[in-house]
């Protein structure tokens, strides 16, 4: 088998042989659009991962509180604390991350002066891009070089930011030549730039801008950062009713006098329930043709992960489990 | 701007809808969490705008759906703003009563020209241009984005060329930056601490040494990246006044009362939530909370107490239901049971719909459901079957 030249291959391949299996990796970055579920597949994911005896940390970048109530936990602060058997989450906080750094790296011993240098380092970082992120990445890639944990789990910023994320030490590292910074960036990058231990997951639902977004996102993931795309999941993808044969059979159960005969037989009106089926047969299809799109769009060798819509009242850990296991059956674990 | 009510002769369509909301405002601000349906919502709303009052309509948007753009004409314009051909309409058997026009906010663009109308000399605005911050700033410093969308927004309503202006708000963190975002950078600019850290650099007295917040600043970042921050920054202060009297006039200009707000969301639990929290702060904050867009709603069949009661008949005595019909029993009857299961398995997600909408507190002056379309939104026509249900 020939590798094709880098230009030649569809986005979302980081070049090399197939990506390894996800639950190999240290550090897993999950993203995607708004709404798509990005939160419930990184939980997934770390329940999936402790079932299997890893000690994991799963880390909810923008804070909303999401990630504790899918284990039905009390809200995460910076110090990660154990939600479930085996997991631990937090919740990033740029400015802890720092002080913990300066504590760590610069032995600046006194509280009271990093008040100040806090507020002033909030100040370059809203006005630098990239230092918040670097704080963010840096904590992450910190937890996996200690070995604190068999596996990181990122529920990462949105689409849109990720790759702001991705890069930032190699964009740290482009506006800034020397100094303690420096060579921080330098080991940060060997472990994002390492695919046997960083990946990052994309989540995405069968739908026309999701999927757009993803097939953007692959592209730029190859082209502007140095990390691995490692699955794609697609979330909340709706299950097929009929075959062909039994679709013919629908078809011909439409007719109005066979709903008439079938109404009479059930004894009530079956048309609500018969145009509820119609809608899911043409929700599916619709759904169909998007991941088609996102399958021929990206590379093959990008795994794509489905994950079926979840027809439950509420979500906590009950939804965590299944979601678990549906991705465990998927990665075959 | 000529009197608005002249080419809008049904501007005295009732309230309590969006047609007298949209007929009623000059400002339409659409926002919410991602991913459910915000772009498409308010191109809808414009394009309704057009076909029911007239005028001249902007639908100022971040990033429509490719197919959408394309079907509309909208592919590949930047930030100049562009009129949407009549035929678009003519072609979706409608007949609009205005002009409808579309932007696509470009965030580069829009801070170059902001940096063209406020720095002082050219030479400034080389420097500013040229600058590698500032090209980091412009091109991926992600809130910016928020506030170069108001600030577009002020610069084309005091133009006065547009009626309507229908806003896709950027998608964000939170769906509130975009307010905060004028003050913010108004703080940001005006801040004692930023005239401290540049001080040194100011006045050219680079005895950094001395001083041990430099100290520990110049071990972290180096010199040349600290330099570049302070050049920045002392080039960008020169148009300070000028942007913080934009802030303050755009923060006027959203609690005007001609401007109004369009929550949209989806019925599922964390959009909701966010939507929610939202809706709650703009109240709070004296902003005027126009509507309420529930988009992707379950039909109300799913939630129909007999519908149900026939789908667990159906269930229960497939094969006895499927006996009575002219096709092979059987496969009938498996048929039958896999309807009734879809059904009954919607009917969940279509009661936590309903919990969800009834415990929604907020009371805007206008709440829509737009129920769950069988395909994508990707035309005009498409649009105005989405505006129709509004």
């Amino acid at each position: 088998v020939t590798v094709p030249a880098a230009a030649d291959r569809p986005p979302g391949a980081g070049g090399g042989p197939d990506p390894p299996h996800l639950l190999d990796l240290s550090l897993v970055f999950i993203t995607g659009k708004g709404g798509v579920g990005k939160t419930t597949v990184a939980a997934a994911l770390a329940q999936l991962a402790a079932a299997g005896g890893k000690r994991v940390l799963v880390c909810e970048v923008d804070a909303k509180g999401d990630l504790a109530s899918l284990f039905e936990a009390a809200p995460t602060g910076f110090a990660a604390r154990v939600v479930a058997p085996g997991i631990f989450a937090m919740s990033m906080d740029t400015e802890a991350s720092l002080r913990e750094y300066l504590k760590l790296h610069l032995r600046i011993p006194v509280a009271g002066r990093i008040g100040p240098l806090a507020r002033a380092f909030d100040f370059v970082a809203t006005a630098a891009p990239g230092v918040r992120e670097i704080l963010t990445v840096g904590k992450l890639c910190y937890e996996v070089r200690e070995g604190h944990y068999d596996l990181v789990v990122v529920d990462a910023p949105a689409t849109g930011h990720i790759v702001g994320h991705l890069s930032a030490p190699q964009a740290i590292n482009d506006l800034v030549k020397v100094g303690l910074i420096r060579t921080q960036t330098d080991w940060m990058l060997e472990i994002l730039s390492d695919p046997g231990r960083t990946g990052l997951v994309a989540v995405t639902t069968p739908e026309e801008m999701p999927v757009a977004e993803t097939l953007e996102l692959a592209g730029r993931i190859q082209r502007e950062t140095t990390v691995r795309l490692s699955a794609v999941v697609v979330n909340r993808v709706l299950p097929e009713l009929f075959g062909r044969r039994e679709e013919e059979v629908f078809e011909a159960l439409r007719d109005p006098d066979a709903e008439a005969i079938l109404s009479a037989a059930v004894g009530g009106d079956v048309r609500p329930v018969m145009e509820g089926a119609r809608l899911a047969v043409t929700m599916r299809r619709t759904r169909a043709a998007h991941l088609d799109r996102l399958r021929s769009g990206l590379d093959p060798s990008v795994p794509l992960l489905l994950l079926p819509y979840l027809f439950t009242r509420t979500h906590g850990l009950r939804t965590t489990r299944q979601v678990a296991a549906s991705l465990g059956e998927e990665l075959g674990a | 701007m000529t009197a608005r009510s002249d080419p809008r002769p049904d501007a005295a369509a009732p309230a309590g809808s969006l047609d007298g909301l949209l007929a009623a405002k000059e400002i339409v601000i659409a926002c919410g969490p991602g991913g459910v349906g915000k772009t498409t919502t308010a191109a809808a709303a414009a394009a309704m705008a057009v076909c029911q009052q007239g005028g001249r309509v902007l639908v100022l948007t971040v990033d429509p759906a490719r197919r959408l753009a394309d079907a509309l004409g909208l592919s590949g314009i930047g930030n100049q703003e562009r009129r949407i051909d009549d035929e678009v309409f003519r072609q979706a058997g409608a007949v609009p009563r205005g002009e409808l026009w579309a932007a696509m906010l470009d965030t580069k663009e829009s801070w170059d020209a902001l940096v063209r109308r406020h720095a002082p000399d050219e030479r400034t605005r080389d420097h500013i241009l040229a600058n590698p911050l500032y090209r980091n700033i412009s091109a991926r410093f992600v809130q910016s984005h928020d506030y170069i969308a108001m600030e577009r927004l002020y610069e084309i309503h005091s133009r006065g060329a547009f009626d309507l202006i229908v806003v896709d708000t950027p998608p964000s963190r939170n769906a509130l930056d975009f307010l905060d975002a004028p003050q913010r950078m108004a703080d940001f600019f005006s801040s004692r601490l930023l005239r401290w850290l540049i001080a040194p650099y100011r006045s050219r007295l680079l005895n950094m040494a001395s001083k041990p917040f430099y100290q520990v600043a110049d071990r972290i970042l180096g010199t040349q990246f600290l330099a570049d921050i302070a050049e920045f920054f002392i080039l960008f202060q020169s148009m300070y006044d000028g942007f913080v009297e934009r802030a303050g006039a755009v923060a006027r200009l959203l609690s005007d009362r001609r401007t109004t707000f369009l929550v949209v969301s989806t019925l599922e639990a964390a959009p909701m939530r966010e939507a929610e929290f939202f809706a709650r702060e703009l109240v709070e904050r004296r902003l005027h909370l126009g509507a309420i867009v529930l988009n992707k709603v379950l039909p109300a069949y799913f939630g129909d107490p007999s519908a149900i009661r026939v789908a667990q008949a159906m269930r229960d005595g497939s094969a006895d239901a499927a006996g009575s019909l002219p096709v092979d029993p059987a496969q009938a009857a498996r048929v039958v049971r896999e309807v009734a299961d879809s059904f009954l398995n919607f009917s969940v997600v279509a009661r936590r719909e309903q919990e969800q909408r009834a415990e929604l507190s907020s009371a805007p002056e206008v709440l829509a459901a737009v129920p769950f379309f069988d395909e994508d939104i990707f035309d005009m026509a498409g649009l105005l079957r989405l505006a129709a249900l509004l």
